[in-house]
């Protein structure tokens, strides 16, 4: 099965629109496709509407540009995804903590 | 990209967006929230994807710049060239108030992919490629397009030699938009022929 992608997605606009050369999409690092297809996956098994992750989306590239912040997109990205998450009741700030502690000492080393 | 990292060979110089976003995954699928293969497959579906924005580009950019609109439409491969997007050989067609431009292939699916991405489904089927030669005003009008009966039909077959991109009117009201602002107007059933541009609802 292929999947087609969604063109609410596909064609964001504004702050909010997916970087993309020559029309394609670009990730700089792996992790960058990583975050992306993680978000669309969740929102295509319905955990949440697009609109809801898109507000987070620009309101935290907003944040960012108004602290003057040099982050990337999808670095703005992830952060907008874990608010949500968080938000919504699927992860715990506390398990995203003991997570990240376990790949920072290398306890867990589970490649993408 | 399969976004395989081999077994961690930059360990030292990893991001820390990089360690975020593989705990993250780890998590994520250990709760049953995704997996890794559906994560790879949205990445694949995406990269494939190229959508209509840089058409969109091309029109607010001819609407904005009438010198640039001179040259998109004696040389469509040049000027498009000039915004950076590639590909085959273009022409564009522009709409007016008495000219009303369609595109179609009427052998397969000819179309500008680098500037609108992947052809809509209805593009490839045997009806429209038929019909829209035959009897473009029934067809526009089941796209919801009703054209005056004094306005001219023009019906353009893209090849794989050329490819058409229609520029369509500008919509009134729209004298105050920035050029991104145009751009977010654009879609692709207007670059194509089958829908026109609206107005934004605070300019109607």
């Amino acid at each position: 099965m292929t999947m087609q992608p969604d063109r609410q997605i596909a064609d964001m606009g504004g702050a909010s629109s997916l970087p993309r050369k020559n029309g394609e999409l670009v990730f700089d690092a792996a992790w960058e496709a990583r975050v992306f297809g993680m978000t669309i996956s969740m929102h295509e098994r319905s955990l949440f509407a697009w609109d809801e992750f898109r507000s987070e989306l620009i309101e935290e590239i907003a944040e960012a540009d108004r602290a003057g912040s040099d982050s990337t997109y999808y670095e703005r990205w992830l952060e907008a995804f874990e608010h949500l998450l968080v938000e919504k009741g699927l992860l715990s700030h506390e398990e995203l903590a003991a997570r990240l502690a376990d790949f920072e000492s290398g306890r867990r080393d589970d490649a993408f | 990209m399969s976004g395989n990292h081999g077994n961690g060979h930059h360990r030292h110089d990893e991001s820390s967006a990089s360690l975020r976003a593989r705990a993250l995954e780890s998590l994520l699928i250990e709760k049953g929230l995704t997996s890794s293969d559906l994560v790879d497959k949205v990445i694949s579906a995406y990269e494939q994807d190229v959508g209509p924005k840089n058409g969109a580009k091309v029109v607010a950019r001819a609407w904005a710049d009438p010198a640039y609109k001179a040259r998109l439409l004696a040389d469509g491969s040049s000027a498009v060239e000039e915004l950076g997007f590639g590909g085959a050989l273009i022409a564009v067609v522009e709409n007016t108030p008495t000219v009303h431009n369609l595109v179609v292939c009427t052998l397969c699916s000819c179309y500008p992919s680098a500037l609108l991405g992947l052809p809509p489904t209805w593009y490839k089927s045997f009806a429209y490629r038929s019909r829209a030669v035959i009897e473009p005003r029934a067809v526009l009008r089941e796209f919801g397009l009703d054209l005056d009966e004094s306005v001219e039909v023009r019906v353009w077959d893209s090849s794989s030699e050329l490819r058409y991109l229609v520029l369509p009117e500008r919509p009134a009201g729209t004298e105050n938009l920035s050029e991104e602002e145009l751009a977010e107007l654009v879609t692709r059933d207007a670059m194509i022929g089958v829908a026109k541009v609206q107005a934004p609802v605070a300019a109607r």
